[in-house]
């Protein structure tokens, strides 16, 4: 499969989540132990919902579906995420 | 800029196109007025959504091209001519029309202004949008850091912001502008239509010892082309931020 994006695009549907920017967030890949920012995952939008993958290893990190009133969001494949707060001189 | 980070969930807004501007036979940039619309950092972008009558709806992303400038917003389509969403966008859609967008959106791939290291900008095809974001803002700062652009299109048709960027080159200093070409070239160009290069990466940016920050933005092909020679060159991978627009994207 080539037919990938960055994590950068699922900024829009995570941001309709969250309300902090989760793309700018480090995680750690549970399979490798590779950390990065969320925006550098690897996103495979052509299947039902969006996965993101580690780039390093290609592990599942998050899958994200949204149905008309519910977002389902499976994060098995992190072991932490570091979030960028408010309040704390952190930009969006 | 310590705009607070928290600005609650993000909902869809309704802009309304106020101009729009023919860039080339298949790209056009919209101008749309935003009610509401909170600001954004050179980079990032926005999520469109058509809804058809019967509720069917299609959502896609697309940069912002333009500094930021208020209630103010301008993104350039390119036309695939089977898709879904850019013939409507680049076709149908007329001054006066509502778009529905949620934005702005994206802190990984955004340029800060504040940041004083040389930039080096690598754009294929519609890939330029977000990067000529970048030039637009850094135009307005009083000491810009140097920019060296390499924007590699199809043929000389195909290029966007035709006029703009050569304008630019000629007056905003420290701005380094190195064209290249996939199919076809003008006329008596030195080096032969073909695949980004690394000499004309080297030629035109910044080497890995200036540690220059590096945008790449283009088709998934292409963003996987130029940053393979840029890290092959010895450009820390931890500098190159990566936006690949999808299997084509011009
Ligand atoms: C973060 C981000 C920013 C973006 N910014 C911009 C921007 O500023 N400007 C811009 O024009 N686009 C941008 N894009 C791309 C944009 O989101 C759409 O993907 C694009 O407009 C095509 O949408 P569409 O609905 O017209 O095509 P779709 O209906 O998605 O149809 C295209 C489909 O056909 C296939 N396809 C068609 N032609 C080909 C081909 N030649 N080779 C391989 N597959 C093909 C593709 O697999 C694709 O799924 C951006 C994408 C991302 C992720
Ligand atoms: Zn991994």
């Amino acid at each position: 499969m080539t037919g990938y994006l960055d994590g950068n695009m699922l900024a829009g549907p995570l941001r309709e989540i969250f309300a902090v920017d989760v793309t700018a967030a480090v995680g750690q890949c549970a399979a490798c132990g590779t950390s990065g920012s969320v925006g550098q995952a690897r996103v495979y939008a052509d299947g039902p919902g969006l996965v993101a993958r580690c780039p390093a290893c290609g592990h599942v990190l998050m899958r994200l579906s949204r149905g008309p009133e519910r977002a389902w969001l499976d994060l098995r494949g992190l072991i932490y995420l570091q979030l960028p707060v408010p309040g704390g001189g952190a930009q969006d | 800029m310590a705009r607070a980070a928290v600005l609650g969930r993000l909902t869809w807004r309704v802009a309304t196109v106020t101009a729009l501007r023919e860039e080339t036979a298949t790209a056009r940039t919209i101008v749309l007025d935003v009610p509401g619309w909170p600001g954004h950092r050179p980079g990032q972008h926005a999520d469109v959504r058509l809804t058809a009558a019967d509720g069917y709806s299609a959502q896609r992303s697309y940069s912002i091209a333009s500094a930021p400038d208020g209630q103010r917003l301008e993104l350039t389509v390119q036309r695939l001519p089977d898709g879904e969403v850019s013939p409507y966008l680049t076709g149908t859609l007329a001054p006066g029309y509502p778009l529905e967008l949620r934005g702005p959106v994206g802190g990984w791939f955004v340029w800060e202004r504040g940041s004083p290291a040389p930039v080096l900008l690598v754009a294929g095809g519609s890939g330029i949008v977000p990067l000529m974001a970048m030039i637009r803002a850094r135009a307005g700062l009083p000491r810009p850091p140097p920019f060296g652009l390499v924007y590699s299109a199809r043929e000389p048709a195909a290029v966007l912001y035709g006029a703009e960027i050569p304008e630019r080159a000629g007056r905003d200093e420290g701005l380094r502008v190195r064209y290249a070409y996939t199919r076809r070239t003008p006329p008596g160009w030195p080096v032969p239509a073909g695949r980004i290069s690394a000499e004309v990466l080297d030629a035109a940016g910044w080497p890995p010892e200036r540690a220059p920050s590096v945008f790449v933005c283009g088709p998934t092909g292409f963003v996987e082309a130029a940053a393979g020679l840029l890290v092959a060159a010895g450009h820390d991978p931890g500098r190159i931020k990566t936006e690949r627009f999808g299997p084509t994207g011009g």
